[in-house]
């Protein structure tokens, strides 16, 4: 018994990592109809900023200081948000007339674009990222461990999700974004700024990316260029899983998500090489008997 | 296609102008000096000169390294080769450190008989069935027989969990070996689990290892997955004692790891508190002098690699690479940086092993174990 | 917008007599062979005719021309430039195919990296000897009856070629109830799921130790037999009926579907073909590079792939093999930048990595830029050589 619940708590937290990543792209999705291949790349720029902030550095003289965890996270969560707008400014809004596919190599140029620039930039060596003290305390309840992180983490997606869910469906912006995602023409004849609302989509996916970023960082600590991409296209599975465009629905994809493969390892302990390979085989068969997901509205053509 | 071809020829003509002296004995050396194993290949570079700093001529003609970067790409690691036997004609190779790079590396090296001596790839098959390639490191099986011996052993343990990384042979390799010897001796391994590297998390695979209540457990991966599986370990409240191959060794183990890792034991090829020989002390002391801190294995083999051509061509009393070859075929009691080293009939050098355990930040020498 | 509806004048013209032919039912191999024969006996056809005559001799010129160049470059050629050219044919190879799904039919797929994966494992496991792959099956001994077969290159290859068109076909039928991005996540994630099976499978595949010691068995002679072999096989596709079913299904599936073109059997069949030539492509690279192993088919393949046909133009097979040709070079000269400099006094260190920055820069411009690629949906041709001779003729004169 005290196995199941080990293993639970190890699912709900990495599902809840997956529900922030998939949230974001969700949202994108649900604006523009893109599947956002760089979402799980920004995720790891995010990192790299709290690390380096976390950690000082110096620049062509410059000494930047070691900051707090309350100040380099924000900072993080900020800069994240600003270059996902960049992203979005430069990359995609010049093709919003083109065919979607067009958009989507460009998207897939993007994510391989952050992923080598990062490469050169940083190295292709891991750095070990610096968990304030805060975040990494373990405690037992009987004999089922728990890192202060694992309570953390589904927390603050609570939290996030609460915040989003608000702006979605409490704000005009929110309902300025849901009338895009249905339409993205009418609006415009309405007087709604549509480039506008699809900027604040990106910076707010991104900035939710950076969220799940740093939890990640913190939980699995080592970062290096090339950690956005399993977790965002398992992210982006589990935003299909819970029925894309559906911010709810992501959160409870992620969950779902995370609790089948900890639990696949678990019972199947020999076939833990094919876990990568679950997240791909759920997201054909949902994409093959019920297009919709778990709680999706029926899909635009 | 001609305007191409021309272009291209001109950096090659360009090249065999700069083309030093030819009264030298030229050396090629392949690594990987960028890409996803670059640490690995400037460790063993700097190792590889201090060993020529400390022998720089034989038979009376100055050595030259040329060194050429392999990126750590297969493709590039035997087009590399191709271009140090053909363009350089060289008399030997060293290199690479990656056993994937240095299969790229052998057929083309025993195609045009030039031998070819690798640092630091401990998978078996680099060498095997092969006439001119060898190799300056133990190889897995053996690395895996003494890790299983120290924790039987030393280490008193009769349980043993095994996780392994099903995307590198090297793991496999060592699970395999580990386990084997392990059992032999009377222990039992209760339970082995693979994960694959990149993976980030290992909380479903330890609550298992968990379960089953092992004595020690052997993770014979690279020091990026071991530093997060210790870590996830401890927060899961296992507290056995963990072990690894050399693979373990790297500044980001503890970096990562942080407090999790304390207390971790790995094997390896060298630790400067292990040394016999007159050419360690000296390659030692050569090292803390230029760098100010502990050498590191690869480097030390690098050195080896390096040394053990020098000798053989020293041996053959010509540059004739056949010759060459016969005599590293022939080495024996070779007293080089990491110790006594043993040529055997699989062209895998054959010394002692040794093992350290990680206390803060640094690695301290446990023991060393003779073959 | 305006090239679609000159595509629909073709298609409505050019379509409707072969509507029949594409409803009777018969089996996909059937038609596959059917297009064969369509290519052959359309070419003797052509080729009786007085003008064409020409053209063909102008064909069979330039290939004669190109096999003299291989044939100095086998014999005179370092073996860094013989490598570099069997890698041309090879890419030349997999970037027509690729094109054929994504460019001439319009179905975004992502799974090339899968198709090579599936055929190079099988070529290779063909043509080792079973004292090999006892050698290098050392986690677990490879399942019978594999491990007491032993085949000459070019069946393996064939073979290989069949296997990887089969896995096409199984998974032609979930693949294409999804359009659009959707398409390209799920062949993205059979890209996944064969790397994952690959490491996985050690009886098959040796996990993730890959199959060593390969025999090298491509020489320029095979690869660009087979190049060339597949441009003239596409080439002949795509100006066939077949052909302009899948471009009516690019411009407009549900229009071509209105039309009565059977929409998923023409997808199908572009993306069994084009499995067909990536397995034998995967085959070449195999024989060529002399060890495989999971790691080598990621996505960074089929990204590769991707850049040289929207680089060349996405539709154009001239196009294609122009993309192929320059990548395979411009790689090697990219290399350029990862090289430390001199350039006045001032020294520029190495900087590993740039290549691809670069290129993933590259196709986020041409994507936002100059989307038509180099050659747009222009496709070489003899008429157009003769025509850009006689205007320069007439001028000279």
């Amino acid at each position: 018994m005290e196995v199941f619940f080990q293993q639970l708590i190890n699912g709900v937290s990495l599902g809840s990592l997956y529900a922030l990543i998939a949230i974001g792209y969700t949202m994108v999705y649900g604006v523009l109809r893109l599947i956002n291949f760089a979402h799980g790349d920004i995720m790891m720029v995010s990192t790299y900023i709290a690390f380096f902030s976390l950690t000082g550095f110096s620049l062509f003289g410059f000494i930047v200081p070691q900051m707090p965890w309350y100040v380099s996270f924000p900072i993080s969560i900020v800069l994240t948000g600003v270059l996902g707008f960049l992203m979005e400014r430069f990359a995609y809004r010049p093709l919003r007339n083109a065919p979607r596919i067009s958009v989507l190599m460009t998207a897939i140029g993007v994510s391989f674009f952050l992923e080598n620039l990062g490469l050169v930039v940083f190295g292709g060596r891991p750095k070990g990222f610096p968990t304030p003290g805060l975040f990494a305390e373990i405690f037992y309840v009987k004999d089922v461990a728990l890192s202060s992180l694992s309570l953390w983490i589904p927390l603050i997606t609570l939290i996030f999700l609460g915040a989003t869910f608000f702006l979605v469906y409490r704000t005009k912006s929110g309902i300025a974004m849901r009338a895009i995602s249905r339409d993205i023409e009418t609006p415009q004849l309405m007087g709604i700024d549509v480039n506008r609302i699809i900027s604040l989509t990106f910076i707010v996916g991104s900035s939710l990316a950076a969220v799940g970023g740093i939890l990640l960082a913190m939980r699995y600590p080592q970062i290096n260029p090339l950690m956005g991409i399993m977790p965002g296209i398992k992210a982006f599975t589990a935003a299909v899983l819970g029925g894309i465009g559906n911010v709810v629905g992501a959160a409870l994809g992620g969950l779902t998500l995370g609790l089948i493969e900890i639990f696949f390892v678990a019972l199947f302990p020999d076939f833990a090489g094919y876990r990568d390979a679950i997240a791909f085989i759920i997201l054909i068969f949902i994409l093959l008997f019920r297009p919709n997901g778990i709680m999706g509205e029926k899909l635009p053509d | 296609m001609r305007i191409i071809l021309r272009i291209f020829l001109v950096p090659f003509l360009l090249w065999s102008l700069v083309s030093r002296a030819e009264d030298m004995i030229k050396i090629g050396v392949i690594l990987s000096m960028t890409g996803g194993t670059a640490a690995f290949g400037e460790v063993t570079w700097t190792g590889m000169r201090i060993g020529r700093s400390i022998r720089p001529n034989v038979l009376g003609k100055e050595v030259e390294l040329i060194l050429v970067d392999d990126k750590s790409d297969k493709i590039e690691s035997a087009n590399a080769a191709q271009r140090l036997i053909q363009k350089e004609k060289v008399i030997g190779i060293l290199g690479d450190v990656a056993s994937s790079n240095s299969l790229a590396i052998a057929p083309i090296a025993e195609e045009n008989h030039i031998p070819h001596i690798s640092p630091a790839s401990t998978n078996p098959i680099v060498t095997l069935n092969r006439k001119y390639v060898f190799r300056a490191c133990f190889i897995d099986p053996f690395q895996g027989e003494v890790m299983a011996k120290f924790a039987y052993n030393d280490l008193g343990a009769k349980k043993a969990a095994v996780l392994m990384d099903i995307g590198q042979d090297y793991s496999v390799g060592l699970s395999n070996a580990f386990q084997k010897t392990f059992t032999k001796l009377g222990g039992k391994v209760i339970s082995r689990v693979n994960y694959l590297s990149g993976d980030q998390d290992f909380t479903a695979q330890l609550t298992a290892i968990k379960e089953t209540n092992p004595d020690v457990i052997a993770i014979p991966g690279y020091y990026t997955e071991i530093a997060l599986i210790a870590k996830q370990a401890r927060e899961l409240g296992i507290k056995t004692t963990l072990i690894s191959g050399d693979g373990a060794e790297a500044p980001e183990l503890t970096e990562i790891g942080g407090k999790a890792v304390e207390g971790l034991y790995y094997t390896t090829h060298f630790d400067e508190k292990a040394i016999s020989t007159p050419l360690g002390k000296k390659y030692v002391e050569i090292f803390r002098k230029k760098y100010n801190h502990a050498p590191d294995a690869l480097g030390a083999l690098g050195a080896d690699a390096y040394l053990i051509m020098l000798d053989a061509i020293e041996r053959a009393g010509s540059t004739d690479p056949e010759k060459i070859r016969d005599e590293i075929e022939k080495t024996k009691d070779f007293q080089g940086v990491t110790g006594v080293i043993f040529i055997d009939s699989n062209h895998n050098a054959v010394k002692n092993v040794v093992i350290r355990q990680v206390k803060g930040k640094e690695s301290v020498y446990v023991s060393s174990v003779n073959p | 917008m305006v090239v679609k509806r000159e595509r629909d004048r073709e298609s409505s013209s050019g379509l409707q007599p072969r509507i029949e032919r594409a409803r009777d039912g018969t089996p996909t191999i059937l038609v596959l062979f059917r297009t064969c024969k369509f290519v052959l006996i359309g070419g003797l056809v052509i080729a009786m005719k007085r003008e064409n005559l020409v053209k063909i001799t102008a064909t069979f010129l330039s290939l004669l021309a190109l096999l003299g160049f291989l044939k100095w470059t086998n014999s005179y050629a370092s073996p860094y430039i013989v490598q570099i050219l069997n890698l041309t044919a090879i890419y030349i190879i997999l970037s027509t195919s690729y094109n054929l799904v994504n460019g001439v039919t319009g179905q975004f797929s992502l799974g090339p990296n899968a198709f090579m994966a599936i055929g190079a494992y099988a070529s290779a496991l063909l043509t080792m000897t079973p004292a090999e792959k006892e050698i290098t099956f050392i986690i677990e001994p490879i399942i019978s009856p594999l491990d007491k077969i032993a085949l000459t290159f070019l069946p393996s290859l064939l073979i290989a070629g069949v296997v990887t068109a089969l896995f096409a076909f199984l998974i032609s039928f979930p693949v294409f109830r999804v359009r659009g991005d959707y398409l390209a996540i799920v062949t993205l994630g059979f890209g996944e799921i064969v790397r994952v099976f690959a490491t996985n499978a050690t009886s098959i595949t040796n996990g993730s130790l890959g199959l060593k010691g390969i025999k090298q068995l491509t020489s320029l002679w095979w690869s660009w037999s087979w190049a060339i072999f597949t441009v003239f096989c596409l080439v002949g596709l795509v100006q066939s009926s077949y052909g302009r079913a899948m471009k009516a299904i690019r411009e407009d599936e549900t229009a071509a579907q209105a039309m009565g073109i059977n929409t998923f059997r023409y997808k199908m069949l572009a993306f069994v073909i084009s499995a067909f030539f990536q397995g034998i492509g995967g085959g070449l690279l195999a024989h060529l590079l002399t060890t495989i192993d999971p790691k080598l088919f990621t996505f960074l393949f089929t990204f590769n792939l991707l850049i040289i046909i929207v680089a060349g133009g996405l539709g154009s097979m001239t196009g294609s093999v122009i993309g192929a040709v320059i990548f395979a070079w411009g790689f090697e000269f990219l290399r350029w930048f990862e090289e430390p400099h001199q350039i006045g006094g001032v020294f520029i260190p190495e900087i590993p990595g740039m290549r691809m920055v670069i290129f993933s820069l590259l196709l986020i411009l041409i994507m936002l830029f100059f989307r038509r690629g180099i050659t747009g949906r222009w496709e070489f041709s003899w008429d157009w050589v003769f025509n850009k001779l006689g205007k320069k003729i007439r001028v000279t004169n």
